[in-house]
């Protein structure tokens, strides 16, 4: 062990671990130290090189291979499976940190009795977004008296384990300017204006929007799919609230997470996003069965949180954020950028490579970087 | 109740569909509809369609009746007798066309041998699966589809004999093949087009073998006896065109040698070949540079003092010039007038072809290939007999395609040379692989097709036998005489000051966006920059401003038009085009400053 000690200066902590980890039983002393002394010859051949271009690699390395993937996966007509965004429109939505995403999908897991499949349906079915319009039976209204009869249906009330009462309350709650009053015995509410005058319009209008309204589940959540992944039960639901679906108790709150990027930024910070962006990209890579080097995925995750908050691949992300105008007026809309750097003076100091190749001066990298330490005048 | 609509328009319902359909196919089989209305009754939705319109696709089949064909023996001898035509047998009844619709509720036979009671309709013959162009693949009922789609469409490119009146004509871009053959394989689509009227290729001996590597990737190797020869001889026809244009104010142009006052004279030499009209004389040689037509055209903008002044000097040139990497012979020159009444002049060239390492190349299997190698005839492999290959083809196009109808017209080709007949190769319906094979054996060779080559270097056995025999070899439109471009240096665009682009204008070839990207990812720094020197410029910048300086050549030096000549001003290299767009800025009035810096 006075060998790792001697490594620690030279190789990261989690290799050593990893050395440690996979040493033979029984291995003697200087076995050890050849081990160590070739993945740390390993190590060191790894590292870039000073001025090596490591951002055009990485696109070089992540685009090629993006050629070569099917554009559209199929949908499986009939599979009780999820259609769920993937291959290259996917891999585009995750660069560009799209606020909205095609296909949100939050991933439950369990906590003991329930991830062994215990009440597996009922949870998920409470998980659901639940609207008014789903227990209706039937709307009518009288345009004589301005009244809007409303038939439930008593066995979907049921099996939400809800009563009409509890209905009316809600409505009560949420529509503020009628009176709703449930018939004894019968499952029919009475909707009735609270103030006298009122143009039958309303009561139209009121017949539309009483549908949306919020009656159970969690909001947002379209669609539930309980499935069984190795031994193990959880719920996959379509749309995602994470902020709602943490505060149940039944819930596995580590590994519980959703695709939406934005999503995970606000709730758990910057650096759970870098290890989102990271999953979320390696999910579509092997999807496809492409195999890209984890580092290239590293610091296009890295260069999206660099700043702090999360940042698309594109003009309104990390290019907004270079500081040369002439990078910028090369990527796109180059007559708003030139405008605005008049109008405000800004100044090009000509520090990276593609204000370099448009003034046809050597590039600062590779064998372009090294240059004299003693100025010359 | 069942809704009937024509041409998908709702007119009436009828009770009894089925019988309704029935009454109209019989009707127009008998001839009192038109051919191409056809009927089709939805069950499911309850509906009877007839449809009439143009744009349809209909294809014709034979009228099956209880189990048999209703074109019997009595209609096929009078056929042949040409006592009857098609459209008697459609009025018939004989032969009627089905579209898409109608033909949902039919059953076609392939085979008049697979006819059973149920069947409605008898495919005319199996090989109208297949369009015109395909159907001229022999053997191709043995092949991927894929590669039978290939085939069909390099034989498109295949020069040939297209016209037999080319003499007189004056086409675009023709090409014509010496010493066109008629195909020893071929199908009933051969005869049915005609084809040995216009052939488009040559037979030849095929070995299929690798010859040094020289074959490797889809290349062939050729003899260059065969060439000597005159194999895969073409002939290439241009017709250079010019006329006599009126403009406004009663100017023309005026074709005939240009005076030498004329705006944009070109040498005396290389107007050696026109006549007093102006014009070339056949047979003469001309290369790039030399003028075929000569021509004047009056000066673009016209002043008014112009007007009294129209002396030669300014008028400019407008001669039709050979362009860059052109040569040929003037073949023929026509003199007339265009639909306006005004000169037209059609001048027509000609190149010989003579096949050179780049041309291509196809069989009709979808093999296609580049010349890799001319082989001078002495190290041409050969057999015991002394039969050389004419080309010789790579065995590794062979697996992964799966051609065998280019193994099996080699076997076909073979026999049919040596026992002198046509093989038919019709698809579906072509002479058995093993009785082509039987024949083979008794014509005295090995039934395999295969014999013992040579080495035509060393003289040597080789130790396997060797694949050999006769195919249809095609020379495809591709020739390299009309691609080859090079260029080290040459003309510039007038804006940028950057190179050309494009062959006829002797570009350079473009140094892409994600070219320059390999160059940044190797760190190749001043090699990107070498690069892309080609418009580079060193431009006198004003220190004090910013502003790019004039370079004064009489007094030799700067000055700055906008802080005078008492201010430092430095020479500076950079790209041309970005000196254009500090000046773009400057007309959008956005002020690019540059401060300047020492470079070390």
């Amino acid at each position: 062990m006075k060998l790792f000690k001697e490594f620690e200066d030279k190789l990261p902590e989690n290799i050593l671990e990893e050395v440690k980890a996979n040493l033979p039983d029984k291995c003697s002393e200087s076995r050890t130290r050849k081990i160590l002394e070739a993945v740390y010859k390993e190590y060191k051949s790894s590292v870039a090189d000073p001025g090596e271009n490591v951002g055009l690699v990485g696109a070089e390395s992540i685009g090629e291979p993006g050629t070569q993937m099917t554009l559209n996966t199929f949908h499986f007509a009939g599979v009780s499976e999820m259609n769920v965004t993937t291959g290259l429109p996917r891999l585009i939505e995750i660069l560009d940190a799209r606020k909205t995403i095609k296909t949100e999908i939050t991933e439950i897991f369990l906590k003991k009795p329930y991830n062994e499949g215990k009440d597996i349906k009922e949870i998920a079915e409470s998980l659901k977004e639940t609207l008014f319009r789903s227990f209706l039976k039937e709307i009518s209204i009288n345009i004589a008296s301005l009244q809007m009869t409303i038939e439930l249906d008593e066995q979907k009330i049921k099996n939400a384990k809800l009563t009409p009462i509890k209905i009316t309350k809600i409505l009560e709650k949420s529509v503020k300017s009628f009176k709703f009053q449930l018939e004894k015995d019968k499952p029919i509410i009475n909707v009735k204006s609270s103030s006298k005058d009122i143009a039958l319009n309303e009561i139209y209008k009121l017949k539309e929007s009483i549908k949306d309204i919020f009656v159970t589940g969690i909001k947002g959540i379209k669609q539930v799919l309980p499935v069984k992944r190795g031994s193990e039960f959880m719920i996959v639901t379509a749309g995602t609230n994470l902020k709602e679906i943490l505060k149940l108790d039944f819930i596995d709150t580590c590994r519980t997470t959703s695709n939406n990027l934005y999503e995970i930024e606000k709730l758990f910070g910057i650096e759970a996003v870098r290890q989102a962006i990271m999953n979320e990209v390696m999910k579509v890579l092997d999807a496809q069965g492409i195999d890209i080097d984890m580092r290239h995925i590293m610091l296009v995750s890295d260069t999206m949180c660099m700043s702090g908050r999360l940042l698309g691949i594109n003009r309104y992300g990390i290019v907004k954020e270079k500081p040369s105008v002439l990078a910028r007026a090369s990527f796109e809309t180059p007559i708003k950028h030139i405008i605005n750097a008049s109008l405000r003076g800004e100044v090009d100091s000509l520090n990276s490579v593609i204000e370099n190749v448009m003034l046809n001066q050597p590039i600062p990298v590779g064998t372009g970087l090294p240059g004299l330490v003693t100025k010359v005048k | 109740m069942t809704d009937v609509f024509v041409n998908n328009k709702f007119s009436g319902t009828i009770n009894d569909p089925k019988e309704f359909v029935e009454r109209i196919i019989s009707e127009r089989r008998m001839g009192k509809l038109p051919i191409s209305a056809n009927v089709t009754y939805f069950e499911d939705l309850n509906e009877v369609h007839v449809e009439t319109c143009s744009g349809r696709a209909i294809r014709p089949l034979i009228v099956v009746k209880d189990g048999k064909s209703t074109l019997t023996d009595k209609y096929i001898e009078q056929l042949e007798k040409n006592e009857i035509t098609w459209s008697d047998l459609l009025k018939q009844g004989v032969i009627e066309y089905l579209d898409t619709l109608e033909e949902e509720s039919t059953l076609v036979a392939f085979r008049e041998e697979d006819l059973t009671a149920e069947h409605t309709h008898l495919e005319i013959a199996p090989i109208t699966i297949f369009g015109l162009a395909t159907s001229l693949v022999p053997f191709g009922n043995f092949n991927h589809g894929v590669r039978l789609n290939q085939g069909s469409k390099n034989q498109k490119q295949a020069i040939g004999f297209y016209v037999s009146n080319f003499f007189t004509r004056l086409d675009m871009d023709v090409n014509l093949l010496h010493y066109p053959q008629r195909p020893i394989a071929e199908t009933i689509m051969h005869s049915t087009l005609e084809f040995n009227k216009h052939p488009t290729g040559q037979n030849v001996v095929v070995a299929i073998m690798s010859y040094q590597g020289y074959n490797m990737e889809d290349a062939i190797v050729i003899n260059k006896g065969s060439i000597d020869r005159g194999l895969a001889r073409s002939t290439y026809y241009r017709p250079v065109i010019s006329e006599e244009l009126r403009y406004s104010g009663g100017l023309i142009d005026e074709i005939g040698i240009p005076d030498k006052e004329v705006k944009g004279y070109r040498s005396e030499h290389d107007y050696r070949y026109l006549e007093e009209d102006g014009i070339i004389f056949p047979e003469a040689k001309v290369t790039e540079g030399d003028v075929i037509i000569g021509k004047t055209s009056p000066p673009r903008f016209l002043s008014s003092m112009d007007e009294y002044n129209l002396t030669t000097s300014s008028r400019r040139e407008s001669s039709m010039v050979l362009k860059h990497g052109e040569i040929g012979v003037v073949d023929f020159v026509v003199v007339t007038e265009n639909s306006e009444g005004n000169k037209l002049i059609q001048v027509r060239l000609r190149d010989n072809r003579i096949p050179e390492i780049g041309d291509k190349f196809t069989s009709r299997h979808g093999q296609k290939g580049v010349i890799s190698y001319v082989v001078p005839e002495q190290d041409v492999p050969f057999t015991a007999d002394g039969i050389k290959p004419d080309i010789i083809f790579s065995p590794h196009g062979i697996p992964s395609r799966m051609t065998v109808s280019h193994l099996i017209e080699l076997i076909g080709g073979k026999v049919g040379a040596l026992s002198g007949r046509y093989i038919d190769g019709t698809i579906f319906d072509s002479e058995k692989e093993e009785d082509l094979r039987q024949e083979l054996l008794k014509l005295g060779f090995r039934e395999n097709g295969t014999e013992v080559l040579y080495n035509g270097i060393t003289g040597e056995q080789y130790p396997v036998q060797i694949f050999i025999g006769d195919m249809y070899y095609l020379k495809l439109k591709h020739m390299v005489a009309n691609k080859i471009h090079s260029r080290a240096r040459g003309p510039i665009q007038l804006l940028t000051r950057q190179p050309t682009e494009g062959r006829a204008k002797e570009g350079g070839l473009r140094l892409g966006e994600m070219e320059k990207d390999t160059f940044v990812a190797h760190g190749a720094s001043l090699l990107l920059k070498e690069r892309f020197d080609s418009d580079k410029t060193i431009v006198p910048v004003c220190e004090n401003c910013g502003i790019i300086a004039v370079y004064d050549g009489r007094k030799e030096r700067s000055f700055c038009p906008i802080c005078g000549d008492e201010v430092e001003i430095s020479n500076v290299e950079v790209s041309y085009a970005f000196k254009l767009m500090l000046d773009e800025f400057k007309s959008l009035l956005v002020y690019p400053k540059l401060v300047l810096e020492g470079k070390y």
